[in-house]
């Protein structure tokens, strides 16, 4: 991959502060970097960000959890005591000079510290700010933990996934957090851009109870509009609790393969199935998909995974093998992407993690530099920002 | 004024992908024209799921296409290249998700674009990227979720790989593109640089993963390994799950297990007193679990745990949430309606501007509905 400049990013130039913890406020400030913006976080003294200590598998790399680095890659630090006048004096004179800010506070919490939306507009008019809540700014859930499992437990997104005589089954990866930071850069790029026109700022909120009822956006609106009938999880292999067989993961006898869309009595001629094969009505292949899915599961368990590739693909039938990460890297297609940067800090040894998923063609992909140790650039940020001339307010 | 009034956007996608990444657009005030064949049109209108059809389009492409201007083109005949010509002149945004090289043949690849537009910024979803084995893969979800590595994490341990039950590649990629062009586009608005903007179902999968992924990468390639009951996240402790109780589900998040045997009087937790316990012991500690909190309903257990702090929390299914009142507040369903008085409910954007959440009354278009407003031709 060509090694590009992050001047010419779409981003350059622009200051962020990411004032937020953890995954979806901090994300969303990783792709503005990701973009070219020059990104700050805030953070409170001695602790930092709560996930700089939270690990996966306990893996850290020089004092923070891997995790952390590959969330906060391409960031600076400041440690700021928002709790303390003059912390939060600097904090404001930070505000003020920069071009969007990004909150994950309970509603309220900012406000009482005077760094709100109507007090940071009336000090600086050009700001984009954006704020991450877990369900909106009013109603009785205001309280409630904006965590990314109970979300998606009240979310209705559990029904979703998982064969049909399981318990609702969370997503289990943090989809709503992944979600709603990609909600929040969206609404802070569009009101940027309103910006270049208007030159005025905005306000952006984004609540994970709102994105991840956007994630199901589609099939919420067939159940709106359907008499309100609740998703079906097939008995097996359920892939899509919408979509009609042969549409899941099957077992080989040495590995899987996934079947999308596709005929089902095509699909029977070609495994060798006559009961399969013999499915003609398309009506049955979601009315009675469980039986489907059982009849083609029974036959491709007899076989190699690529013994059914090699049948099924050059038919043209969507289907492919089931990689785990490991089959994935070793791949071909997986070096092609060239997908992963080493962000180690100069001291450590490697840190690999993923780029940004966002090509622009033609003008290279610039490396990211390593997360900050906790305010690593607070010494240096408060003389390029006056932070600390609390005579005049700025 | 709305964030992306003035913009126009030409939509040439199919499907989810694509569509969804003008959906956004459209709802932060853009002005999207898509782009069909003549009679079919988008594939997606006649993709039914749960036999519901709405004025002659599924239930699929009404929730993907509302608020957007339809007009109808054969990419193929000559005699349609001067109408998209003058289309692609008046765009600021062009998208497309064909497999890699239809675009060229269709003369509407970038360079192509470009040289009619060169402020153009230019967004392109692929299956897999447009170099390596893959290439010719067909781009489509479940697929792309099998090959990513993502089906490991989800579902328990003695399942099978379990696909997320939803089309997550074609949603994060078209998410993670609009992104890319929202960023390009206040580029050129600053500079009149165009950009071509492209990104993968697979890059968008890995992008979702990175923080297991990069976990993963950096710890001897151990990978990860789903819990045997009530998985809910490979990489976390017990008692992250969703539970039976005996009248529904009940979900916790993050606690001390002492602690939260303690609060629930089940006493078998109290064990647990060594933290890396709640990892390496976490299937056995989800079983007491599981046995323990299947005995009372899950208001009881609500009733104990909610004031404690505990983060916990009911398991709703739609019919549930949407008669919450916290549901209401949140103000996310919309009735959009066709020039023909036919009406649907549908959702609304999911982030909310200078306080208000946009709704647009409009639904999705009829094929070509648009083509004498736009094209200046007979329908």
């Amino acid at each position: 991959m060509m090694e590009g400049t992050r001047d010419t990013l779409p981003l350059a130039g622009l200051i962020v502060l990411d004032f937020c913890q953890y995954l979806a406020g901090p994300s969303a400030a990783m792709r503005l970097a990701d973009l070219g913006a020059r990104v700050i976080k805030v953070e409170r003294p001695g602790k930092g960000d709560g996930s700089r200590s939270l690990a996966l598998e306990g893996l850290f790399s020089d004092g923070d959890s891997v995790n952390f680095h590959a969330i906060n890659r391409n960031k600076e630090s400041i440690a700021l005591n928002t709790k303390e006048p003059k912390g939060l004096a600097m904090a404001r004179r930070l505000v003020a000079q920069a071009d969007v800010l990004i909150e994950a506070f309970r509603p309220g919490v900012m406000d009482k510290l005077g760094l709100g939306y109507e007090a940071i507009k009336e000090i600086n008019p050009r700001i984009v700010y954006a704020s991450v809540s877990g369900y909106g700014r009013t109603g009785p859930w205001v309280g409630k933990p904006g965590q990314d499992l109970l979300v998606q437990s009240l979310s209705g997104l559990a029904w979703l996934n998982g064969d049909a005589d399981q318990p609702p089954m969370p997503f289990a990866l943090s989809l709503a957090d992944s979600y709603t930071g990609v909600h929040v850069a969206e609404g802070i790029l569009a009101c940027l851009i309103r910006r270049v026109t208007t030159g005025e700022g905005g306000r952006v909120e984004v609540s994970l109870l709102s994105s991840i009822l956007d994630m199901q956006f589609e099939v919420i609106t067939t159940y709106l509009n359907d008499g309100h009938r609740l998703p079906q999880r097939s008995a097996l292999h359920n892939a899509h609790a919408y979509l009609a067989a042969p549409y899941g993961i099957y077992p080989t006898l040495n590995g899987y393969i996934a079947l999308a869309m596709s005929p089902v009595s095509r699909v029977g001629e070609l495994i060798g199935s006559a009961v399969v094969a013999g499915r003609t009505n398309p009506d049955e292949w979601f009315t009675d998909r469980d039986k489907i899915k059982q009849d083609i599961a029974v036959v491709l368990e007899k076989e190699t995974s690529e013994h059914w590739l090699s049948i099924l693909e050059p038919a043209g039938i969507w289907c492919s093998d089931v990689y785990t990460w490991e089959q994935l890297t070793e791949s071909a297609a997986f070096k092609a992407l060239d997908f992963l940067q080493d962000v180690a800090r100069d001291d450590s040894a490697r840190l690999i993690t993923t780029r940004s998923p966002i090509n622009f063609v033609g003008e290279g992909i610039p490396a990211s530099k390593p997360a900050p140790r906790l305010g690593e650039n607070t010494e240096a940020i408060i003389r390029e920002f006056d932070l600390d001339n609390l005579g005049e307010q700025r | 004024m709305k964030p992306l009034e003035g913009i126009t956007v030409l939509d040439l996608g199919q499907f989810l992908s694509a569509p969804s990444a003008t959906l956004r657009l459209a709802d932060l005030g853009a002005r999207v024209i898509k782009v069909e064949r003549p009679e079919i049109g988008d594939i997606c209108r006649t993709l039914y799921i749960s036999d519901c059809v709405l004025d002659g389009d599924s239930s699929l492409f009404h929730a993907i296409n509302r608020n957007k201007d339809a007009v109808t083109l054969d990419l193929k005949d000559a005699g349609s290249r001067p109408a998209l010509e003058r289309l692609i002149r008046a765009a600021d945004v062009m998208v497309v998700n064909y497999r890699p090289g239809v675009a060229k043949r269709l003369a509407v690849d970038y360079e192509t674009v470009a040289g009619i537009n060169p402020s153009i910024v230019y967004g392109e979803i692929t299956g897999y990227g447009t170099e390596g084995p893959w290439v010719g893969k067909p781009g489509q979800d479940l697929l792309a979720q099998a090959l990513s590595g993502i089906c490991w994490l989800n579902g328990n341990a003695d399942q099978p790989p379990t696909p997320l039950g939803l089309s997550v590649a074609d949603l994060f990629s078209g998410q993670i593109l609009v992104q890319g062009i929202l960023a390009g586009v206040l580029r050129a608005k600053l500079s009149g640089k165009g950009a071509h903007v492209r990104t993968s179902l697979l890059e968008a999968l890995l992008d979702v993963q990175f923080e297991a992924f990069t976990t993963y990468l950096n710890n001897n390639r151990k990978l990860p390994q789903r819990s045997k009951i009530n998985n809910a996240n490979a990489y976390i402790d017990a008692p992250y799950g969703i539970y039976p109780t005996l009248d529904g589900y009940l979900a916790i998040a993050m606690i001390p297990v002492p602690s939260l045997g303690r609060l629930i009087g089940c006493d078998a937790l109290g064990a647990f007193s060594d933290p890396t316990s709640w990892y390496s012991r976490r299937d056995e500690i989800k079983r007491i679990l599981a046995d323990f909190l299947v005995k009372q309903a899950t208001g009881h257990w609500l009733s104990i745990l909610e004031p404690a702090d505990v983060w916990c929390a009911d398991v709703l299914t739609w019919d549930m949430l949407m008669q919450t009142k916290a549901f209401a507040e949140l103000d996310m369903v919309q009735r959009v309606s066709r020039p023909n008085g036919f009406s649907l409910e549908t959702t609304s954007i999911p982030i909310q501007i200078d306080g208000e959440r946009y709704k647009f009354p409009r639904a999705a278009p009829a094929i070509g509905q648009d083509n004498q407003a736009v094209l200046g031709k007979v329908s």
